[in-house]
């Protein structure tokens, strides 16, 4: 019997595992486990030494799921050299001894049906590809409202008035998704969940700061590899905006990309790579629609991202707006980042004051 | 009349010699900034973000020592080749990260071919803002691009006939940009050559056979320049003693394509990384211990 894996981003784990779990009858999908200061101490060991930090997250996580005797591991890919993680990954497994073979679903940022039906033909020759496209529908509409819901939480957990309350809830949520059975049911079960969502007391207060995230993808969507930026800027009570989640990348990016390029046209002519042109567009809008900082995220040596730097520093000196910019890689220091963000948050409150 | 200034970085060492005999035969005159010196990669390091690659610090620099000297400044944008040969993203964002970081005029065009933008269209547009008619542009395109083809072939030929020695042969993998930089590759190559090794280069072969011939060694592979240099060592493999990476850091696909490739070799290899505070004194004791591990004898 096949055990198939897949490396950790987010909670995206839930619709991951409800879609394979359900294409693959036969199989058993591995349980992964959770990323700790332990994975990417293992990533960083196995990993070439100036590879962007993705990398060394996903391989740490890959070891973990192999010596929980998995042997189909699953790995997406981006526009930029994420697409070309799987095969050196493959090679680094197997030149460690671990006999695996590790699916690429999406190279150069771009896929087709055929490729994955191709790919998947591998797990098992076997599959139904009309329940694939069924219970793909399904996760799909379930990655869908767990991105909605995801964005009223983070306007709001920052304002809540018994503390936990949003997280417990959104636990709970996550349990029952994992459960549902058909379409219908998961609808209903996201309904039930936003108005209780929308009936948590909050206190949002006209003065609050608005702070906007932005930067590279994987960073931005797996908590652990930004050290819960997210839940820190929280404590301090700042509404968060943030853009990238799955749902964009996967529907909305391609047809956003040419809005975004008009719409900050003396900043950007041709696509940066990746997620870099997107990021410049955003940060102009959030300029324009009066936020109070930005921070910018990327794991370090993230080349797209790298690019695009220098460009937003000049939007925010024009704006007028302050920026942040966090570079993460396996050696970065929670307290750095802490003293920073304080720092950070202490600067947006005496320019609000003024 | 207008003058435009060529950056002796990046893309002047895949297009440079074409972009002069266009020039050339277009009548425009020209400035090509001088071989990369401790000054330029200062200037660079100015500009930059500290993390960007050191290529891409010493392209902004040599654009830095151009932007007071000429009118306009030929900064191209190169996307991809077709059929899964896409180049790095700093080829990418060159343009517009110089556009935004200086105030001078530029000459620009960009190689898409997956959307239809060629060379040829570039050139055109190019000629088109120098106020030269069709014509012109068209002699002058051709012209270049004859010239182009024979200096390119004899490249290969050189190359090819190098594998054919007796001595001890080195194949050197990286991009042009590094290899014939002063400040990165050169002292290598003449390190190598004054100790009687005959160096082959693995972007002056044919890369219509090196980037086929790469599926042998990596087969998702989709940066075209890699994709070359991993088809110029299956190409060469038979045929020589060593082989000696060089790239710059942190170069994003070298960074996988050649840990691909290291761990995939049979034949003893060198990988040198090099950055903005790189000594040749550290490189130097690296060189000799390779060199003496190959068998080859020293000079002094």
């Amino acid at each position: 019997m096949t055990k198939i894996a897949f490396p950790h981003m987010g909670d995206y784990h839930i619709p991951a595992n409800f879609l394979l779990s359900h294409i693959f009858p036969n199989t058993e999908v591995i349980k992964v486990p959770k990323i700790t200061s332990k994975t990417i101490e293992i990533g960083t060991k196995y990993s070439p030494e100036f590879v962007c930090t993705p990398f060394k997250y996903t391989l740490g996580t890959m070891i973990e799921c192999l010596d929980k005797e998995a042997d189909t591991l699953i790995q997406m890919g981006g526009g930029c050299r994420y697409g070309y993680y799987a095969e050196l990954q493959e090679k680094i497994l197997k030149d460690l001894g671990y006999n695996c073979t590790v699916i690429n679903l999406v190279t150069e940022g771009t896929t087709n049906f055929k490729r994955i039906n191709k790919l998947l033909k591998q797990i098992d020759p076997k599959f139904s590809k009309i329940k694939a496209l069924y219970y793909g529908f399904i996760t799909i509409k379930m990655v869908k409202y767990m991105d909605i819901i995801d964005d009223y939480i983070r306007e709001n957990i920052g304002f809540e008035i018994n503390p936990g309350s949003f997280e417990s809830l959104k636990e709970e949520m996550l349990i029952s998704f994992s459960h549902v059975k058909n379409y219908h049911e998961l609808y209903k079960t996201y309904k039930r969940y936003l108005n209780k969502f929308y009936k948590i007391k909050v206190h949002k207060p006209d003065n609050r700061l608005k702070i906007g995230i932005i930067g590279e993808l994987y960073t931005i969507m797996e908590p652990f590899s930004n050290y819960f930026l997210e839940k820190q800027l929280a404590k301090h009570h700042i509404e968060i905006k943030r853009f990238t989640n799955v749902h964009y990348l996967l529907f909305e990016k391609a047809r956003k990309y040419k809005k975004y390029q008009k719409y900050s046209k003396e900043y950007f002519t041709y696509s940066l790579g990746a997620d870099a042109s997107d990021n410049i567009a955003r940060c102009k809008y959030l300029c324009e629609k009066n936020y109070d900082g930005i921070i910018h995220i990327k794991s370090s040596f993230c080349t797209p991202e790298i690019g695009a730097m220098p460009i937003i520093n000049k939007i925010a000196s024009t704006y007028q707006k302050p920026v942040l910019f966090f570079s993460f890689d396996s050696a970065t220091s929670e307290t750095g980042i802490q003293t920073r963000l304080e720092a950070f948050y202490d600067m947006l409150e005496m320019r609000k004051e003024k | 009349m207008s003058r435009v200034g060529i950056p002796r970085s990046l893309f002047y060492y895949y297009y440079g010699e074409f972009w002069k005999d266009f020039l050339d035969s277009l009548d425009v005159p020209y400035i090509v900034s001088p071989e990369t010196n401790q000054d330029i990669v200062n200037r660079g390091i100015k500009i930059a973000n500290d993390e960007m690659c050191l290529s891409l610090k010493n392209y902004l620099g040599h654009v830095d020592y151009l932007k007071d000297k000429c009118d306009y400044i030929l900064v191209p944008r190169i996307s991809n080749f077709k059929n899964n040969n896409q180049t790095c993203t700093n080829f990418w964002a060159a343009y517009d990260i110089v556009k935004n970081k200086f105030s001078v005029n530029l000459l620009h065009y960009n190689i898409d071919l997956e959307k239809g933008d060629t060379l040829k269209k570039g050139l055109y547009k190019i000629g088109k803002e120098l106020n030269k008619n069709k014509y012109e542009i068209r002699r002058a395109y051709r012209y270049a691009y004859t010239k182009e083809k024979k200096r390119i072939k004899k490249n290969h030929i050189i190359n090819v006939n190098k594998l054919k020695l007796k001595t001890i042969k080195i194949l050197i993998v990286g991009h042009p940009y590094n290899l014939y930089d002063d400040m990165i590759g050169k002292d290598i190559i003449k390190y190598l050559i004054k100790n009687g090794i005959e160096v082959i280069y693995s972007d002056k072969f044919d890369s219509k056979i090196t980037n086929s011939l790469s599926k042998k060694l990596s087969k998702d592979l989709y940066f075209k320049y890699s994709k070359d240099n991993l088809g110029a060592i299956v190409y060469s493999q038979k045929n020589i003693n060593g082989i000696i990476f060089i790239s710059s850091f942190p170069c994003a696909p070298d960074s996988l394509a050649n840990e691909l490739a290291m761990r995939k070799l049979k034949i003893p290899y060198l990988n040198l990384v090099i950055d903005d505070s790189t000594s040749f004194t550290g490189l130097e004791t690296r060189l000799e211990s390779f060199l003496d591990m190959l068998g080859g004898t020293l000079n002094d």
